[in-house]
């Protein structure tokens, strides 16, 4: 195992989000960003991966319309090596298929890896389709949705959990694993590893330095709307001197609305 | 473009297949063009029948042993020759772990767009299809269409219903796909415990969070789950980080629309909420007045739900004699 690409995604802390109570719109453009949840996940198994076999360089590699040199920058203190940052103003509202045509297009230019790892979905669109396109396009074997990953010489084997069963799938490198959240527990870096990662590199290429051609990123969907789902409840509270009281009120509720079941 | 016709349907379960037979009537009849499922295995023909009684115009079958058990490149390249061959408009794909990279794969060799997880489908005035889909992590329904064809979308399970078998005509094409080489290989499957019930169909939930002290306090929980009528849930940290559970409820687990959800312990983050916001009826009982579950509850009880819980179980008893 030579060489780690871990892709990792610039998303909206969907836990900061706030919504415009007049339009309903989603306020996205001020919400704080981080490293998608999952790709966090990505990013540790790959550090796992090294300090298991000694020898390896991770890098990250990040598309994004904005600045994410702070995402990139808390990467590298967490351990990767070397983050790539593709950064162009024409990437903004990319969908999944411009994303993984960008992907691999830099991952292309970097050369040789024998392993890629992303998240199964990012934190904040939640589609899951990138890593399996990125399989796709780099014509690589892909295991999905992996919870547990043992890395052998030159082949990768995978736990996942399907709908109705545990799988064990093996393939040999360079493979493509997409990881869920269960697969381990990121670390928190240190202030060593933040101070020692000022002076670990960043390469931003744009658009033009990889060749990528306008009418691959203008993508195949087209988003309508994105509103917050209107919550009409009742938000009734029940009080009462004691539980015996206050369970008395909300049965009685309960069997008024016509909701008990029996 | 405009030489793409018909919507199909694919999906290496056989229930989901079913349900978006169901959907996929539907929007072939607004259509006005046939539905086609794609059956897929070893030994399968006896089902061909079963799908058009469910819906069906038209069931393209490819068998072959080597497509006895799911392979991702293997039903790829069915797919993909198929898809090309015939030129679907709409092609919904069953949302299982097989069946999205399985999607997002054939979105990427047709050079098409793909529409995740669709929880609603429509057609819009000029025929395209419009999916729509919780995002956010759970604070947003997008709405998103396509630019390109096939228009894929993949579908959750329970999404939609199945239609009532009728006996109708349909046509069954047997059809020889050269099959693509495998790049993983399956080394062990196990089976994997699930509820005999399906949550997604429960009438009542009562369902237990972090609030929950031990495992057997479920048995609270049990009691009035029993004299309501309905089944236990509960958040994901009860099944990932205690493992007391293998399944939840939520953005990530299973979306419910029970009659009645009671949320005994539960913050009410909003990936939770998202799986729960089709309940009809919202309780919460929460000891912390300030939790955001209550901002989404019908009714609130601030308590603690070791005293709450029996005694509602109790006044129930009581008022339903
Ligand atoms: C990408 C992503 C996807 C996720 N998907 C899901 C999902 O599908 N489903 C899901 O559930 N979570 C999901 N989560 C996790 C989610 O963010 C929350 O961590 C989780 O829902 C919290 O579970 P909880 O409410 O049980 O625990 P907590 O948030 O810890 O809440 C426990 C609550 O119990 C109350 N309590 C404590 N003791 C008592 C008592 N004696 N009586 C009454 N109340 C008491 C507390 O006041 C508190 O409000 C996801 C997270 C991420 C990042």
């Amino acid at each position: 195992m030579k060489r780690i690409i871990v892709c990792l995604k610039q998303a909206v802390d969907v836990s900061q989000l706030k919504v415009d109570p007049k339009t309903n719109q989603l306020l996205t453009a001020s919400a704080p960003k981080k490293i998608s949840d999952f790709d966090k996940n990505a990013l540790e198994e790959a550090i796992r991966i090294k300090e298991k076999l000694g020898e390896a360089e991770i890098y990250t590699v990040t598309v994004s319309s904005e600045d994410a040199k702070a995402v990139l920058r808390e990467a590298l203190a967490i351990g990767a090596d070397k983050a790539y940052f593709v950064n162009d103003p024409s990437f903004q509202d990319v969908d999944t298929s411009a994303t993984a045509y960008i992907l691999t297009e830099a991952i292309k230019k970097i050369g040789e890896f024998d392993l890629i790892l992303c998240g199964e979905a990012s934190l904040d669109s939640f589609s899951g389709l990138v890593g399996s396109r990125l399989a796709e396009l780099l014509n690589l074997p892909l295991i999905a949705s992996v919870r547990k990953l043992t890395v052998e010489d030159n082949t990768v084997v995978g736990e996942r959990t399907l709908e109705d069963a545990y799988e064990t799938v093996k393939a040999k490198t360079p493979a493509l694993i997409t990881v869920t959240r269960e697969i381990n527990q990121p670390r928190i870096p240190s202030l060593m590893m933040i101070m020692k990662a000022s002076k670990k590199e960043i390469v931003t290429w744009t658009a033009t330095d990889l060749n990528i051609q306008k009418e691959k990123v203008e993508g195949k969907i087209d988003v309508i709307e994105v509103l917050a789902p209107k919550t009409e409840r009742k938000k009734i509270m029940i009080t009462g001197e004691n539980k015996e009281e206050i369970a008395e009120k909300l049965a009685k509720a309960l069997i008024q609305e016509g909701v008990v079941g029996r | 473009m405009s030489e793409n016709k018909g919507v199909w349907v694919f999906s290496e379960n056989y229930d989901l297949t079913l349900e978006m037979l169901g959907k996929g009537r539907k929007i072939a009849d607004m259509l006005r063009t046939e539905l086609v499922a794609v059956l897929v295995g070893s030994n399968v023909q006896e089902k061909a029948n079963d799908l058009i009684k469910h819906g069906a115009d038209k069931v393209y079958l490819v068998d072959n042993p080597a497509l006895e058990r799911f392979q991702s490149e293997a039903y790829l390249s069915v797919l993909h020759n198929l898809t090309a061959n015939y030129k679907p408009d709409i092609l919904l794909i069953g949302s299982t772990k097989n069946g999205k990279p399985l999607a997002a794969r054939l979105a990427t060799r047709l050079e098409t767009g793909c529409i995740p997880d669709c929880s609603r489908l429509s057609v819009d005035e000029k025929g395209r299809l419009i999916g729509e889909r919780i995002t956010y992590g759970g604070n947003a329904v997008a709405k998103v269409t396509f630019r390109s064809k096939p228009q894929i979308a993949t579908i959750p399970g329970r999404a939609f219903a199945k239609l009532e078998p009728q006996d109708r005509n349909g046509e069954v094409t047997k059809l020889d796909v050269k099959i693509e080489e495998p790049k993983t290989e399956v080394v062990e499957t196990k089976p994997l415990e699930t509820s005999s019930v399906n949550i997604e169909e429960a009438k009542v939930i009562v369902s237990c969070g972090r609030g929950l002290e031990k495992k057997e306090d479920k048995a609270l929980l049990e009691d009035l789950a029993k004299i309501l009528g309905g089944q236990l849930g509960n958040s994901r940290p009860l099944a990932e980080d205690r493992k007391w559970f293998t399944e939840w409820v939520g953005l990530s687990g299973h979306k419910v629309k029970p009659k009645l959800y009671v949320a005994c312990g539960i913050s009410g983050v909003i990936q939770h909420v998202a799986g729960i916001r089709d309940s009809k009826m919202i309780v919460a009982i929460n000891n912390d007045p300030e939790a955001p579950i209550f901002e989404v509850a019908d009714y609130g009880v601030v308590g603690d739900l070791y005293e709450i819980l029996p005694a509602l179980t109790e006044a129930l008893n009581k008022q339903l004699q």
